[in-house]
């Protein structure tokens, strides 16, 4: 899939089976296709091997708590780390701005000031740096509480109590312009009112709201109709974020001669059409990157028995 | 699922499952294509009803803000209601580093205004305890400012006609405040019930002994504020909004002997008021007989 490709995918539309498949990776297609009972065997092994964990996950939850409490603890304590919300603050005295919080104010005030910008000058490096779309599964604590959500809403699935309710995924791209033209047209940071990322934060850090209810009526949502709906089909501020992550080096990488093509990555995953290239057939070469939409959450790695998933740093092999 | 024949079956099981998980369509005797199209299209109109329904439900946000139920005081230094409410990213660092935790964010209610800082004078009023306008250093975008892009609105009445005067810091070096602009004016909108008028003295806390808003008395402590609980007061007649008015020449109280030779008092919010509400705060009667009339230009 082409870097272009990876960008329509997430604006969305549906992964496309490769036009070109390089000669190593049709090579390791062919072997795939010979040996399907020594391959049965290879993921019997794996299995009993047991070489699923939560290593990334674990850790990754144990970021979002100590960024999210480093919040709390600085207001609550008078600790002075990192004052604010998410949606702005300051880390030991220097300006951080979330790059779609700061999209809206800009468009919808029209005047940006010194320290604006600065602000969401170096958020926009640290997450060109950190992989994007990271914020989301490494910080946001809207997606932390959802996935405790998912975790319900796949246990009355498996009970077909409830069934997942798909929606366009284009729906996010039409959401995030029309937010945009939205603070642009009306003056208003319209997007903040409903933003559960924002509410959320506020929450942590000076204390419960109404608009609580608002994010516990989007989590019911998800729980009775619609699996992550808001990440996957509404929010803006992951698609800002995916953009950022497009230029990112930071992402997870695919090794198809490791796969098995079990598809456990997709199940788990939030951005299941980013893993389009583990469907047997699909890559088009040995190694391929992970789409822009990628969250970097690191359940693909995790769940993965035989390591064809690696978050990876371009150009720098071998550092994770 | 009804609709679903035996030859179908395999078929949806066979896509990823993500397409394995949409519903069947009811009631289609069709072979699979027709299904198929069909359920793309209920996943198209039910994407249609989640974005007509997530903006519309964004766009409820502007009723609040439309019917203007209230106006909000603000914190020190805000741009008119309209641009403030545009450039405020929501973060709360004003609420922050306010040492009177006057400084509060407004809830969903306030719809567009949700996350944005107010202060409710009666419970907590901003007495410049900072010195510096702290609330205005803390806000990253420019929504509270020490100075106003020349291409803002300003009303007539709002800017300050001289820097005002913060009693506290009256013997340094620059003993003014850097707040251009008014936050509100003070009004006594009781005069019926107020001791002054009534020639009545206060005795005791001013607020009860359940208040839980503090000010900061210079002569006790400079730099740390008190509760008022702690602060009882003897005053004959009362003058509380007079005497705590952190600001230089924004109240004074109107004597007037009357023929019978008795004097009658009322306190009259002068031009340099920049509407902070610490008279409001202080008035020892409930409802206050003195409030602040948040954004309201001086005008007399």
């Amino acid at each position: 899939m082409s870097a272009s490709e990876r960008l329509r995918v997430m604006f969305g539309a549906a992964p496309q089976k490769p036009q070109r498949i390089t000669p190593a990776a049709q090579q390791v297609h062919q072997l795939k296709r010979m040996t399907k009972a020594d391959f049965a065997a290879l993921k019997q092994h794996a299995h009993d091997h047991k070489l699923v964990n939560h290593r990334w996950r674990n850790r990754r939850w144990a970021v979002l708590v100590v960024v999210n409490l480093l919040f709390t603890f600085s207001f609550w304590l008078d600790i002075q780390m990192l004052e604010g919300s998410l949606t702005a603050s300051r880390f030991v005295g220097f300006h951080l701005i979330d790059l779609n919080s700061a999209l809206q104010v800009m468009l919808a005030h029209r005047h940006v000031i010194v320290n604006l910008f600065i602000g969401t000058a170096t958020v926009f490096v640290l997450w060109v740096v950190l992989g994007g779309r990271s914020f989301c599964s490494w910080v946001c604590p809207y997606h932390l509480v959802a996935e405790w959500f998912e975790w319900l809403h796949l246990k009355l699935v498996a009970k077909k109590l409830v069934s997942d309710h798909e929606f366009h995924r284009g729906a996010r791209s039409i959401f995030w312009l029309a937010f945009t033209l939205l603070a642009l047209l009306s003056g208003y940071t319209v997007f903040e009112t409903i933003s559960p990322t924002g509410i959320l934060s506020r929450a942590l850090i000076y204390g419960p709201s109404l608009a609580l209810a608002w994010v516990l009526l989007l989590l019911v949502f998800e729980v009775l109709y619609s699996r992550r709906a808001w990440c996957r089909y509404v929010c803006p501020i992951g698609l800002t974020y995916g953009m950022v992550g497009a230029i990112s080096p930071l992402r997870v990488e695919y090794r198809l001669e490791h796969c098995f093509h079990e598809g456990d990555c997709r199940k788990v995953c939030l951005v299941p059409h980013v893993l389009d290239v583990v469907i047997k057939g699909r890559a088009a070469d040995l190694r391929t990157p992970i789409g822009p939409d990628c969250t970097r959450c690191g359940l693909c790695v995790d769940v993965c028995p035989s390591g064809a998933l690696v978050f990876d740093v371009k150009g720098l092999n071998r550092l994770l | 699922m009804s609709g679903k024949t035996g030859e179908e079956r395999p078929a949806a099981i066979q896509q990823p499952p993500a397409d394995a998980a949409l519903p069947a369509a009811a009631g289609s005797r069709r072979p699979k294509a027709p299904v198929r199209r069909q359920s793309s299209r209920r996943r198209f109109l039910r994407s249609a009803f989640l974005v007509g329904g997530v903006l519309g439900l964004a766009m409820l946000g502007y009723v609040p803000v439309a019917g203007a139920r209230r106006t909000r005081l603000r914190p020190p230094g805000a741009l008119e209601e309209s641009d403030f409410l545009a450039s405020c990213i929501k973060c709360g660092q004003c609420v922050q580093v306010c040492p009177v935790a006057a400084i509060r964010l407004d809830d969903i209610d306030s719809g567009f205004g949700i996350g944005v800082p107010w202060i409710d004078a009666r419970a907590q009023a901003c007495d410049f305890s900072c010195d510096a306008v702290q609330c205005v250093l803390a806000c990253p975008t420019g929504s509270l400012t020490y100075r106003k892009p020349a291409s803002l609105a300003t009303r007539p009445g709002m800017p300050l006609a001289r820097a005002p005067l913060l009693k506290a810091k009256e013997k340094d070096a620059e003993p003014t405040l850097n707040l251009p602009e008014r936050m509100g004016i003070a009004r006594l909108a009781r005069p019926d019930s107020c001791l002054a008028v009534l020639g009545k003295g206060f005795r005791g806390q001013a607020r009860g002994a359940d208040f839980r808003g503090r000010l900061r008395y210079v002569e006790r402590d400079r730099w740390r504020p008190v509760a008022v609980r702690d602060h009882p007061y003897e005053r004959d007649p009362c003058n509380l909004c007079v005497s705590e008015c952190p600001i230089g020449d924004a109240i004074t109280m109107q004597v007037r002997v009357a023929a019978d030779g008795s004097r009658q008092y009322r306190p009259q919010p002068l031009e340099q008021c920049v509407g902070c509400g610490v008279c409001e705060m202080i008035c020892p009667v409930d409802p206050a007989a003195i409030v602040i009339d948040a954004r309201q230009p001086w005008a007399s």
